[in-house]
């Protein structure tokens, strides 16, 4: 993706569960090659905003385009990477299977995946460190290693966006440092990341533009211009316990 | 076992009841390993008992008993029973479990009210009706046989076909979403698949205790393995035993349903592969903690001996067994764990009550210790 368009377009989006609002009129322009951390306090509608950029959202009112036009015609585009706690890891199958199941998008229907997909699978698996558990049975992984199998996952996807939902969430250092790599690999690739994002005080380091959320849009733009005492403040209120590095 | 095995070969009833019953445990049991693993063991037991009207209703406005007749009305109640149920979730408060039960009960009561009445007409026709409660394999007929297979082959094929959707759907839905399959859409025929895998098994088992035949397999099966195709494979070929012994048990005891005969063989499966299966069962875990245990009884006692040795000047001066107790804290069984560390060329005893670590024992205490990160 060379053009100027962004790649991610939200325009005056608001979902709401029942009746409560989770995301009131939100406006955001992600350009593309750029990776962006969305942070907020709990409950300010960050794993919505994901979601609803996905399309698994219905939302109320307002519209999502990726790279121009609607999510349902750019899906090879978007790669996908939930909370880890959102499935069972108790699941009878293997490492290397839950990595393949990044191809059956590309797959299409009833086909299987083959040794073409088993090999970008690998390779996915040896980006994250992974390659040696590719027959491991999940429930075998620890929270780390999970995470770094729905990485690989999203990779084999080949996409140009990755939407990513805290994956430094409980990880180990070890994966946490993985994690950071491939963040930078994708960076360097011109590929546009956006990660749900917990810890504030990483978020300079890890990314370049952030988005500050709670329900309403807070601020979004360049690290060093919107990542301020003022605005995490009316994000969090007095709750937040951060202070800023001065650089 | 001789003359059973002859008659299952050669004796006609035999065989038809052991045939229609295999064939209805394989699907039943495939099926039922994807309504397991995504947590849907109660949306079987709503199906069943939501089919009970649709028979009831089949043979009132339709006169006939012919079983293809009979298992679309099932169906067609257990489908409406399934909708019903989404249908509650998704507009409701009511949570799935509750939307199940008041499902599962509305349908058997209208069910037991249309069978009563159709019971009461003053024609012969409906003399039967009442097995599909609890399963009366020793009716199955060879056409019966032949509308499960046909049905349960179609079952069976369009899981071989949608195998990847399906796995999808059962591990993660949202993925499967954001990578654009129509999960919802999987999702009710995935559910449809299992609404037929469990009509053409209720003339046999009955509505009562079909969701048996749905869950136990499969429970049983993903004792034995972490792998989904293995899963499907055992579930089906458990379900498929189970049905067979239970129809035959049925079939060869006068006034035994074959519903209850059916889940009784499928709960030893259950029973045996929970007690038995490698990693899993019962008897692994009991074993695997008296090992780990035993190994960390070992090492403590080798620790202990060792920190005795440190306050010595002569390493090779024997320690009373008693202050060893003391050291472990009044643990039973340290006569027994200085036995066995001697048969491993550990330990070794000083004079008559005493106990020391051999050079190698010694060694081996140093290397737990580091390993334990700590010089204690």
């Amino acid at each position: 993706m060379t053009t100027a368009e962004p790649a991610i377009l939200v325009n005056d989006l608001t979902v709401a569960y029942r009746e409560q609002p989770v995301l009131w009129d939100v406006d955001l322009t992600v350009p593309s090659g750029i990776s962006m951390a969305i942070v907020g306090p709990n409950g300010s509608g960050k794993t919505t905003l994901i979601k609803s950029i996905l399309g698994l959202v219905q939302p109320a009112a307002g519209q999502v385009l990726i790279h121009g036009k609607p999510y349902r015609e750019q899906r090879r585009l978007v790669a996908y990477v939930p909370q880890r706690e959102t499935v069972d890891w108790d699941f009878p199958t293997s490492v290397l299977d839950v990595v393949m199941m990044g191809r059956y998008g590309n797959l299409g229907w009833i086909r299987r995946p083959g040794s073409k997909q088993r090999d970008l699978a690998l390779e996915a698996l040896r980006k994250v460190g992974m390659e040696l558990f590719a027959g491991r049975q999940i429930s075998q992984l620890s929270g780390g290693q999970q995470q770094r199998v729905f990485l690989a996952r999203a990779l084999v996807q080949d996409a140009s966006v990755f939407l990513m939902d805290e994956p430094f969430q409980g990880v180990d250092a070890k994966t946490e440092a993985a994690i950071v790599q491939v963040l930078r690999a994708l960076r360097g690739e011109g590929k546009t990341v956006v990660s749900v994002h917990h810890a504030l005080q990483t978020v300079p380091e890890y990314f370049d533009w952030v988005t500050i959320l709670n329900v309403r849009l807070i601020a979004s733009g360049r690290v060093s211009d919107v990542f301020t005492q003022d605005n995490l403040l009316q994000a969090y209120g007095g709750r937040v316990a951060f202070a800023r590095p001065e650089r | 076992m001789g003359p059973l095995l002859h008659d299952l070969l050669f004796d006609y009833t035999l065989r038809t009841v052991a045939l229609g019953s295999a064939a209805l445990g394989a699907v039943s049991g495939t099926l039922g390993a994807f309504a397991v693993l995504r947590r849907q063991s109660l949306l079987g037991d709503a199906i069943s008992h939501a089919a009970l009207p649709g028979i009831a209703l089949a043979f009132l406005f339709t006169g006939s008993k012919a079983t293809l007749v009979l298992v679309i009305g099932a169906a067609l109640a257990g489908w409406v029973g399934t909708l019903l149920v989404m249908a509650v979730v998704n507009t409701t408060r009511v949570p799935e479990d509750s939307a199940l039960g008041i499902v599962l009960s509305v349908f058997f009561g209208l069910g037991l009210v249309v069978l009563t009445f159709v019971q009461r007409r003053p024609t012969a026709a409906q003399a039967g009706l009442d097995k599909f409660l609890f399963g009366q394999a020793a009716t199955l007929m060879m056409r019966d046989v032949a509308v499960i297979a046909a049905l349960g082959s179609v079952t069976l094929v369009a899981v071989a076909l949608f195998w990847k959707e399906f796995k999808l759907l059962s591990f993660d839905r949202e993925f499967g979403a954001s990578i654009g399959f129509p999960m919802r859409r999987i999702d009710i025929l995935l559910t449809s698949l299992l609404v037929v895998a469990i009509v053409i098994g209720l003339q046999t088992v009955g509505v009562v205790l079909m969701s048996a035949m749905v869950v136990a397999p499969a429970a049983a099966a993903r004792q034995w393995t972490d792998r989904l195709g293995l899963m499907v494979v055992l579930s089906a070929a458990f379900g498929a035993l189970a049905g067979v012994v239970g129809a035959l048990l049925s079939s060869t005891t006068r006034g035994v349903p074959t519903g209850p005969s059916i889940v009784l063989s499928v709960t030893a499966l259950v029973a045996v592969s929970m007690t038995l299966a490698p990693r899993r069962g019962l008897v692994w875990n009991a074993v695997r903690h008296r090992r780990n245990r035993r190994r960390i009884n070992t090492e403590a006692v080798l620790c202990d001996l060792y920190a005795l040795a440190a306050q010595h000047d002569d390493p090779g001066h024997g320690h009373a067994i008693a202050v060893l107790r003391a050291m472990a804290g009044g643990r039973a069984g340290v006569q027994r764990t200085l036995e066995v560390l001697e048969q491993r060329g550990l330990a070794r005893r000083v004079g008559s009550a005493g106990w020391a670590l051999t050079t190698t024992g010694r060694r081996e205490a140093v290397r737990i210790l580091a390993e334990r990160g700590t010089g204690r």
